[in-house]
C-alpha cells in the first residue's frame, strides 16, 4: 500500500525537518549565522542541497533559506478518505528530508567535531567513517565510472544475526558494488555485526560506515550527487539532469532490516527521487508498479537469503560474476582488503624471501591450457610465519597475441590476485610481495589457487588475443631463481622497446572513452609519450585493448597530418575528437595548457593550472590536500576541469605524463613547472632529475617549488625569483 | 406535471439518484422538463436528419436524399455522400465557431489582464514562459504582464490570420505534423477554416464528399490545436492551472441557508468574477442584510467545470440537470453566458423567486433578466448579479434540496498535474504512465468526453466508464461527461479499489489518484491532446498518437461542438467511437468515417449505441494499439550492466580492458 508508506513518509519528514530546524536554531544561538558549514573537504558544499537546488551553504544562515524551501516541499498529511494524490507530495517530502538531514549533519560536525573519523577505515575506538570527502570521492568515484563498481547499497540497520549479516556483506561484495551503512537495528549496527565476524571494514573492502543514525542517509546519497556533478558533467542546480544520471547510472538502492519508521520510510521516499528503489526484510507494504524507478520502489518481505538477488533484480542491474572455483570469496570489492599483522600467516617476496612474477608469450603447440604447476612447498606444508620464496611464470600463446600485449596482462596479476579475499599483492615484477592471511589458510587456501585465479580470469578478460594459458608455480629457490633470471632479460627487452617510442614512431594514436558512461562527451587522446590523465592506460593498453574489442571504447585514431608540433594539432586527431565527442570539442591540442587542452572526464591522477604572476604551471596531486598557489584546493580545480570541458589553464594530467617529453610542450616544458605537492614531487623525483638533466638543466629540479616554500603565487613569486627559475624569462603563456 | 418519473414512454431511464429523489417531490411535478416535452413532442427523431441526409442548404429544396436511388438525388443532383459530407462538415465548422468565439472572449480578456484593466492576474508564470516559447516571445528579463500582452495580441492576431499555420501545432509529435503538411490540412487561421467551411458547403461548391472532409478536418484542427488550446492555456495562465482538489458534486451542493448562485455555460470570466464577488466583504453583508448566511456558488455544466477544477467550488449540475438545479425552488439566480443553456430554463423558473440572468449579449431569452457582463468591469458586473440575486433570496418559497445527494470528488487533473502527480517536483514526467501502460498494469487510456441528453438511459457514461475500467483502462474525462461520472462516485481515490481491474487498481493506489481523471470543460479537450503527445514524447508507445493505445468517446453526445471534438481527435490519430453519427444515410461516407480517414490520418471514427459494446469496441481498439506495439505479450526484466549504460549515449560500446581503466594501477 502506498498511501501506507506515503503518509508514513510525509509524517517522518515533518518530524526531521522539526529536528532539523530546532538543531540549526540552536546552532545559531551557539555560533551565530556567520559561522561557517561545511562537509570535510569538499568543493561541493552539501552536495544534495548544491546539486538539487544549485544552493552553496556556506554559512549557517544560508541554512535559513533551504529551510523555507523543505517548508514550500511539505505537503499536507494524507487524509484517511478522499484523498489527493499522495506519491509526489511523498517523493517531495522525501527530498526536503534530505536537504534537512544535510543540514543537520553539516551542523554536527560543527557540534561534534570529532564525532566520525573521517579516515578511511575505522580506527581502534570509533567505526563511523562520516561523509567521504572529495579525495575518497574521486578515488571511489572512479570506480563507478569505469565500472569496477557498478552502485552501491545504502544500509539502514542490520540483520540481528551476525553471521547473517557477515554472509549479506560478503554476497553484496562479490557483486562488487559498496556497501554504505547507517544506524541500527534494535541497537546493533552492521559494521557491530561485521566486525564481530572478523570482517575488515573501511573504504578498501568496500564496507563503509558511514554514521550510526539515519539521518546519515544523505553520505550515500550525496556521494551519488557528486559522481553526476563530478563524473556526468551535470551542473549544480540541474536536478533533473542529476537525478535521471543516478536513475540511469548508479545502480544504488536502499536495504532496510528491521521495522521501519516513519523517519525511514522519509528517506526511502526520498531515495526514490534519485530511482533507489527499498527493499526490505520487514513485513511492510510494497510499491511495486515501475516509473520513478526503473522497476519496483519498495519490496518487502524478503528473507535474508534472497535479499541481495532481489535488490539487484529490483534495481534492474546486470553483474556478470564470474565463478572462479577457488574456496575463497573472489571479486573487486576484495582488492583494497589488508592482511594485517595480526592476520598474517606466511609472505613471500617483498624482500623477506626471493619473490618475481613474469608473463611470457609461447607458439601455441608449447602450452597445455589450464595447466597450474607447484613446484616446491605449498601452504598445506608449511607452519604459520614460515615464509617461502615464490615465482609467477604464466606462459600464454594466441594468434592475436602480440609481445607488445605481455606487459598489459602482466599487470592483471595485481589486482587479480589481489581479489582474492584474505590475499594481499603488492608491487610487481621482481618486487611482487604476497601476504597470506590466516582466514585465506583456514578456507583451504593453496598457492595453486593464483594459478587457477590467472588462468581463468586472464582467459575471460582477454579471450580475443589468448587461446592457452598455463601457470607454473615455484616455492623452491632454484626454481624462483630460473623465474628471475628468465624475467630480467625480459624486463630488459621490454623496457628498451618501450622507451624507443614516441609520438613521431607511431602512426596511430588511441581514443579511449571508457569513462563516457558517466561522462558523455569527454574523449582521452593517448599517445605513446602521453598517457591517459587517470595514470592507468597507456599507448599500448590502448592497442590491446582495440584489439581485444575492436568496436571498444579504445578505438585507434589516425593521427595525420601534424599541423602544429609545438601544441601538437594532428589532423586526424581533432577530426576523430569532433565526432566523438559529438562537436562539443572540434579542436583538441596533445601537449598545451593554454590552447584547446584535452577534456578529462574528472578521474585525473592530477590537475595542472597556469599561474599568471609567476608565469609558471602548478601541477596538484589528488591526494594533496592542502592549498595550492592558484588559490583553490584540489578539489575545486577539479570542478573547473572535469565534466568533458575545455577550460584553457586548467587541464587534467597523469603522473606519468610529468616527466614525458612532451610536457606541455607548447609553454616550453618542464621549464614552465613551477610549484609541486613535495608528496608528489617526492614520488617522481628520480625521473623528475633525470629529465632535467637530459635538458641540461639538473638544478632546475630545485627550483620547483612545493607547499614548504608556499601556497600562494605571491610566495611562490618570490622563490622563484631568488632561484632564478627560467619560467620567469620565458615568454608570457597567458 | 412532471410524468418522466415512471410514465414517460420516449425517454430512457433515470437512474440519477438526485433527479429521482427531486422529480418526486410535488413541487418538482409542477415543472415541466425535457423528460416531459420528449413525450409531449410525440414524434421521433427525422430519419433523414439522423442520417444527415436531409439538405436544407438552398431554396430548391429541402431534399431527402436516399442513397442508391437515383430518383433521391437533391434536387441540383447532390449525391447521399455529398450531402452527408457537407451536413457533417458544418457541424464541425458549428462547432468550431463555438469554441473559437469562447476562445476569443478569454484572448482578449487576457489581453486586458496583461494590460491590467481587470481584477484578475498572471499566476501561473512557468505556464506565460511555456507559451513564450511556442510563439517565439523572448522572456528573459521581462514583465510577465509584458509578455502576456504580446502572447495575448499573438494569440488574437491566429484567429484573424491568413496565412501560414497556427503557432500550437508544433506541439504535437512530429510524425504528426508531417501527416497534416502531406494531407494538406494545416489550419492557416481559425476564423478563415471556420468560414472556408462554411463556404465550400454552400449551394454548388464543393461536392466530391472526401475534399470536404479534408476541409473538416482542417477546420476542427483549427479548433483542437488552435481555439480551444489558446484557450485552455491562457486561461490557466490567468486563472491558475487547475491542481487536485477536493470538491462536491450534485444538487445536495445547493444550500438551504445561503443565496444559491447558479453559474451556468462556458466561459470562466465572468464566473471567475463572481467567485472574486462573493467573497467581498460588502456583499457578504449585503447577503447577511437579507437573512442569508453567505452566498453559496455552484456551477452548472462547462462553466462548472471550470470553477470547479481551478477553485473547488461544487458543481450543482450538469447539462441534463439544468432544470433540476431549478426545479429545486432553492436557486436564488442561475447566471448564463454561451452554450448549452436551454430555452426551458427561463420557463422551469416561472411562478419561483429565481432569476434567469444573461449576461452576454449574444445570448438572451425571452422571459429572462439581462445583466450584461461589462469585460472592463468584470467586478462591477459581478457584484450588480450578486446583488440581484441576493434580493430575490427574502423571496424564496417552497424548496426542495436533495441534501444527501452530493458526491465527493478529487478533480483539477490538468496535464501538468498529471506530469507532477508521476513523480513529484523533482521527478515530474509522464515515465511511470508509459512504463505501466507498457508492462500491461494498464491497458490504455479511454478518454470519455461530451455532452448528455435524453435519448438514452442517464447512466451511459458510467456504464462505459465502469467497463473500461475492469478491464484496466484508466479514464479521462471532461465536460459534462466527467459530471456525470463524479455524480456515480468514481472520482473518489476510493473508486479504484471498488472498480478497477488489479493492474489499474494497483497504479491508482500508488499515486493515490482516482481512476477518473477530471481533466476540465469540454473546450479543456485540448488537455487532452497535450497529454496525449506527452506519452508519445515519453517514448517506449510510438511516434505518433494513432499508435497509443487510446481511445476516445463522447456517449450522449449533444452538441455540435461534440463532433468537432472528435473530429480533431480523429485527424490527430486518436480513434473515436461515439454511440451514433448523422453518416449513415451515405454509404461511401459511413465508410469513410469509420475506415477511409484511417489511411489519411491514422485513425478513424466508429459507433456503437450499446453502452456496454462501445466499451468493448474501446478496448479492442487499444488491445490493437497494444498488439501493433507488441507490447500485449509478457516481458522479461531488463538487467542493465555497464556496456549497455555506455550504450545510453550512442559513444563507443563494449569493455576496454577489463578491471582496469580509470582509477586502476
Amino acid at each position: 500500500m502506498s498511501k501506507i508508506i506515503c503518509s508514513a513518509a510525509i509524517r517522518g519528514a515533518q518530524k526531521i525537518i522539526d529536528m532539523a530546524e530546532s538543531s540549526y536554531e540552536d546552532a545559531v544561538k551557539k555560533f551565530g549565522e556567520d559561522k561557517e558549514v561545511a562537509f570535510p573537504n569538499t568543493a561541493y558544499f552539501l552536495p544534495i542541497i548544491y546539486s538539487m537546488l544549485g544552493a552553496k551553504v556556506e554559512k549557517l544562515g544560508d541554512m535559513k533559506d533551504i529551510f523555507q524551501e523543505c517548508r514550500s516541499l511539505m505537503p499536507p498529511v494524507v487524509t484517511g478518505d478522499i484523498w489527493l494524490p499522495y506519491l509526489a507530495p511523498a517523493l517531495d517530502a522525501g527530498m526536503a528530508t534530505f536537504f534537512a538531514e544535510e543540514m543537520y549533519e553539516a551542523i554536527r560536525y560543527l557540534n561534534e567535531p570529532d564525532l566520525y573519523t573521517a579516515t578511511e577505515d575505522p580506527t581502534a575506538d570509533n567505526f563511523w567513517l562520516g561523509a567521504a570527502d572529495d579525495v575518497i570521492f574521486r578515488k571511489r568515484g572512479v570506480e563507478f565510472v569505469d565500472g569496477s563498481a557498478p552502485g552501491f547499497a545504502a544500509i539502514l540497520g542490520t540483520p540481528k544475526d551476525p553471521e547473517m549479516a557477515a554472509k549479506i556483506a560478503i554476497e553484496l561484495q562479490e557483486k562488487n558494488l559498496y556497501i554504505f551503512m547507517h544506524d541500527q537495528t534494535e541497537g546493533i549496527s552492521l559494521p557491530d555485526q561485521l566486525l564481530k565476524q572478523k570482517q575488515q571494514v573501511g573504504w578498501g573492502t568496500r564496507l563503509v560506515p558511514f554514521g550510526r543514525e539515519y539521518t546519515t542517509a544523505v553520505f550515500s546519497i550525496g556521494f551519488a550527487c557528486r559522481v553526476a556533478l563530478a563524473f556526468g558533467g551535470v551542473k549544480p542546480g540541474d536536478y533533473a539532469g542529476n537525478l535521471k544520471y543516478n536513475k540511469d547510472r548508479t545502480f544504488a538502492f536502499v536495504m532496510a532490516f528491521g521495522d521501519v519508521s516513519d523517519e525511514w520510510y522519509a528517506n526511502a521516499a526520498g531515495a526514490i527521487n534519485w530511482g533507489f528503489p527499498t527493499i526490505s526484510d520487514y513485513d511492510i507494504p510494497e510499491i511495486l508498479p515501475t516509473g520513478v524507478c526503473t522497476y519496483e520502489h519498495v519490496v518487502s518481505n524478503v528473507p535474508h537469503e534472497e535479499i541481495v538477488q532481489k535488490a539487484i533484480e529490483v534495481r534492474g542491474l546486470k553483474v556478470s560474476v564470474s565463478k572462479i572455483d577457488i574456496p575463497m570469496s573472489f571479486g573487486p570489492a576484495f582488492e583494497g582488503e589488508r592482511v594485517r599483522k595480526d592476520d598474517l600467516f606466511m609472505e613471500c617476496g617483498g624482500g623477506r624471501t626471493p619473490g618475481v612474477e613474469v608473463l611470457i608469450s609461447k607458439d601455441m603447440d608449447e602450452i597445455e591450457d589450464g595447466l597450474v604447476t607447484l613446484d616446491g612447498v605449498d601452504i598445506s606444508d608449511i607452519e604459520q610465519g614460515h615464509n617461502v620464496p615464490l615465482g609467477i611464470l604464466v606462459e600464454v600463446a594466441g594468434r592475436e597475441m602480440q609481445s607488445d600485449f605481455e606487459p598489459i596482462l602482466e599487470r592483471q596479476f595485481h589486482h587479480l590476485m589481489n581479489y582474492i579475499q584474505g590475499i594481499m599483492h603488492m608491487g610487481q615484477r621482481n618486487i611482487m610481495w604476497l601476504r597470506i592471511g590466516k582466514a585465506a589458510v583456514e578456507k583451504g587456501f593453496s598457492f595453486k589457487h593464483l594459478g587457477v585465479v590467472l588462468h581463468g580470469k586472464l582467459h575471460q578478460e582477454f579471450g580475443a588475443i589468448v587461446d592457452k594459458i598455463q601457470v607454473k608455480l615455484y616455492t623452491t629457490e632454484e626454481g624462483v631463481q630460473m623465474v628471475s633470471d628468465l624475467a630480467t632479460a625480459v624486463y630488459t627487452e621490454r623496457d628498451l622497446r618501450l622507451g624507443a617510442m614516441t609520438d613521431e614512431t607511431e602512426d596511430v594514436f588511441y581514443s579511449c572513452t571508457l569513462c563516457q558512461s558517466f561522462a558523455p562527451s569527454h574523449v582521452c587522446v593517448i599517445t605513446p609519450e602521453r598517457i591517459g590523465m587517470c595514470g592507468a592506460y597507456n599507448w599500448l593498453d590502448g592497442k590491446a585493448s582495440y584489439n581485444i574489442n575492436p568496436t571498444g571504447p579504445n578505438q585507434p585514431i589516425e593521427k595525420g597530418e601534424c599541423t602544429d608540433p609545438d601544441n601538437g594539432y594532428y589532423a586526424g586527431i581533432n577530426e576523430f575528437v569532433n565526432q566523438a565527442s559529438r562537436g562539443a570539442v572540434p579542436e583538441v591540442s596533445c601537449y598545451s595548457l593554454m590552447n584547446n587542452p584535452m577534456t578529462a572526464c574528472g578521474c585525473f591522477e592530477a590537475i595542472a593550472a597556469m599561474l599568471p604572476t609567476c608565469n609558471g604551471i602548478m601541477v596538484v596531486n589528488r591526494d594533496y590536500l592542502g592549498m595550492t598557489p592558484s588559490g583553490m584546493k584540489f578539489t575545486s580545480l577539479a570542478g573547473m576541469a572535469g565534466g568533458g570541458m575545455q577550460t584553457p589553464g586548467f587541464m587534467g594530467v597523469s603522473k606519468h605524463y610529468m616527466t614525458s617529453k612532451k610536457l606541455f610542450k607548447a609553454e616550453g616544458g618542464i621549464k614552465r613547472v613551477v610549484w609541486l605537492p613535495k608528496m608528489l614531487k617526492d614520488e617522481i623525483a628520480d625521473k623528475l632529475k633525470d629529465v632535467c638533466a637530459d635538458i641540461g638543466m639538473p638544478e632546475l629540479f630545485d627550483m620547483i617549488a612545493t607547499e614548504e616554500q608556499g601556497t600562494t603565487e605571491e610566495e611562490i613569486h618570490e622563490f622563484l625569483k631568488e632561484k632564478g627559475h627560467p619560467a620567469l624569462e620565458m615568454e608570457t603563456a597567458v | 406535471m412532471s410524468k418522466s418519473k415512471g410514465g414517460c414512454t420516449s425517454c430512457n431511464d433515470i437512474t440519477g439518484a438526485s433527479t429521482k429523489d427531486l422529480l418526486n417531490q410535488d413541487l418538482a411535478k409542477q415543472v415541466r422538463t425535457a423528460y416531459d416535452r420528449i413525450e409531449d413532442r410525440g414524434v421521433s427523431a427525422c430519419l433523414f436528419g439522423s442520417g444527415g441526409t436531409c439538405c436544407r442548404i438552398c431554396n430548391m429544396g429541402p431534399c431527402q436524399i436516399i442513397d442508391g436511388v437515383e430518383q433521391m438525388v437533391g434536387v441540383c443532383g447532390a449525391t447521399a455522400a455529398t450531402v452527408v459530407a457537407r451536413n457533417f462538415a458544418r457541424t464541425v465548422a458549428a462547432g468550431t465557431a463555438a469554441h473559437t468565439d469562447h476562445a476569443r472572449e478569454m484572448v482578449m480578456g487576457f489581453i486586458e489582464t496583461a494590460k491590467g484593466n481587470t481584477p484578475h492576474e498572471i499566476k501561473d508564470v512557468e505556464k506565460l514562459h511555456a507559451m513564450a516559447e511556442i510563439f517565439g516571445i523572448e522572456t528573459e528579463d521581462r514583465d510577465k504582464n509584458e509578455i502576456a500582452l504580446e502572447i495575448g495580441e499573438k494569440a488574437l492576431a491566429e484567429f484573424g490570420q491568413q496565412q501560414g499555420t497556427l503557432s500550437m501545432l508544433k506541439r504535437a509529435p512530429e510524425k504528426q505534423q508531417e501527416i497534416w503538411k502531406e494531407k494538406g490540412v494545416e489550419p492557416r487561421g481559425i476564423d478563415r477554416e471556420v468560414v472556408e467551411t462554411m463556404h465550400r458547403t454552400h449551394m454548388g461548391v464543393d461536392q466530391e464528399y472526401k475534399n470536404i472532409m479534408k476541409q473538416a478536418a482542417r477546420c476542427s484542427l483549427a479548433d483542437g490545436w488552435g481555439a480551444s488550446m489558446l484557450s485552455t492555456e491562457l486561461t490557466d495562465i490567468m486563472f491558475g492551472t487547475p491542481v487536485p482538489r477536493r470538491a462536491l458534486i450534485d444538487l445536495g451542493v445547493l444550500k438551504e441557508d445561503q443565496v444559491n448562485v447558479t453559474v451556468h455555460g462556458h466561459e470562466p470570466l465572468l464566473a471567475e468574477a463572481l467567485c472574486m464577488a462573493a467573497e467581498d466583504p460588502e456583499i457578504l453583508a449585503l447577503a447577511k442584510k437579507a437573512g442569508a448566511k453567505g452566498i453559496n456558488l455552484a456551477g452548472v455544466c462547462c462553466t462548472g467545470n471550470e470553477i470547479l477544477m481551478r477553485r473547488g467550488i461544487p458543481v450543482a449540475g450538469s447539462f441534463i440537470q439544468q432544470e433540476m438545479v431549478l426545479a429545486t425552488g432553492a436557486v436564488e439566480a442561475m447566471v448564463v453566458d454561451v452554450q448549452c443553456v436551454m430555452q426551458s430554463v427561463a420557463q422551469v423558473v416561472k411562478g419561483k423567486h429565481t432569476d434567469i440572468i444573461t449576461t452576454n449579449y449574444r445570448a438572451k431569452m425571452p422571459d429572462a433578466v439581462h445583466m450584461q457582463f461589462e469585460e472592463e468591469d468584470p467586478l462591477g458586473s459581478a457584484k450588480a448579479i450578486l446583488t440581484h440575486a441576493i434580493g430575490n433570496f427574502k423571496k424564496r418559497g417552497d424548496f426542495y434540496i436533495p441534501k444527501d445527494n452530493k458526491l465527493d470528488v478529487v478533480v483539477g487533473f490538468s496535464h501538468e498535474t498529471i506530469n507532477y502527480m508521476l513523480g513529484g517536483r523533482f521527478r515530474k514526467s509522464y515515465r511511470p504512465l508509459n512504463d505501466n501502460i507498457i508492462n500491461g498494469r494498464i491497458k490504455g487510456i479511454g478518454a470519455l468526453v461530451g455532452c448528455e441528453h435524453y435519448k438514452y438511459s442517464d447512466d451511459v457514461h458510467y456504464k462505459i466508464a465502469v467497463e473500461l475500467l475492469k478491464n484496466n483502462v484508466l479514464v479521462l474525462a471532461t465536460g459534462c461527461a466527467a459530471q456525470a461520472l463524479g455524480r456515480m462516485g468514481l472520482m473518489r481515490p476510493e473508486a479504484a479499489a471498488e472498480y478497477c481491474g488489479e493492474g489499474l487498481a494497483e497504479v491508482c493506489e500508488t499515486v493515490g489518484m482516482p481512476p477518473v481523471l477530471h481533466v476540465g470543460s469540454c473546450v479543456d479537450n485540448s488537455r487532452l491532446l497535450i497529454a496525449l503527445t506527452e506519452i508519445v514524447k515519453e517514448g517506449g508507445l510510438g511516434d505518433d498518437i494513432s499508435e497509443v493505445p487510446a481511445c476516445g468517446t463522447a456517449p450522449l453526445w449533444m452538441s455540435e461542438k461534440a463532433v468537432a471534438i472528435g473530429q480533431y481527435f480523429v485527424t490527430s490519430g486518436a480513434h473515436v467511437i461515439f454511440q451514433n453519427l448523422p453518416v449513415t444515410g451515405s454509404k461511401e461516407m459511413d465508410e469513410f468515417i469509420v475506415n477511409g480517414m484511417k489511411e489519411e490520418y491514422g485513425a478513424c471514427w466508429d459507433y456503437e449505441e450499446d453502452p456496454i459494446k462501445l466499451a468493448q469496441k474501446m478496448i479492442k481498439a487499444i488491445d490493437g494499439k497494444r498488439d501493433a506495439l507488441g507490447i500485449n505479450k509478457k516481458q522479461d526484466r531488463v538487467l542493465f550492466d555497464m556496456e549497455m549504460r555506455r550504450d545510453l549515449d550512442a559513444g563507443a560500446t563494449g569493455q576496454g580492458i577489463p578491471g582496469m581503466g580509470c582509477g586502476h594501477k
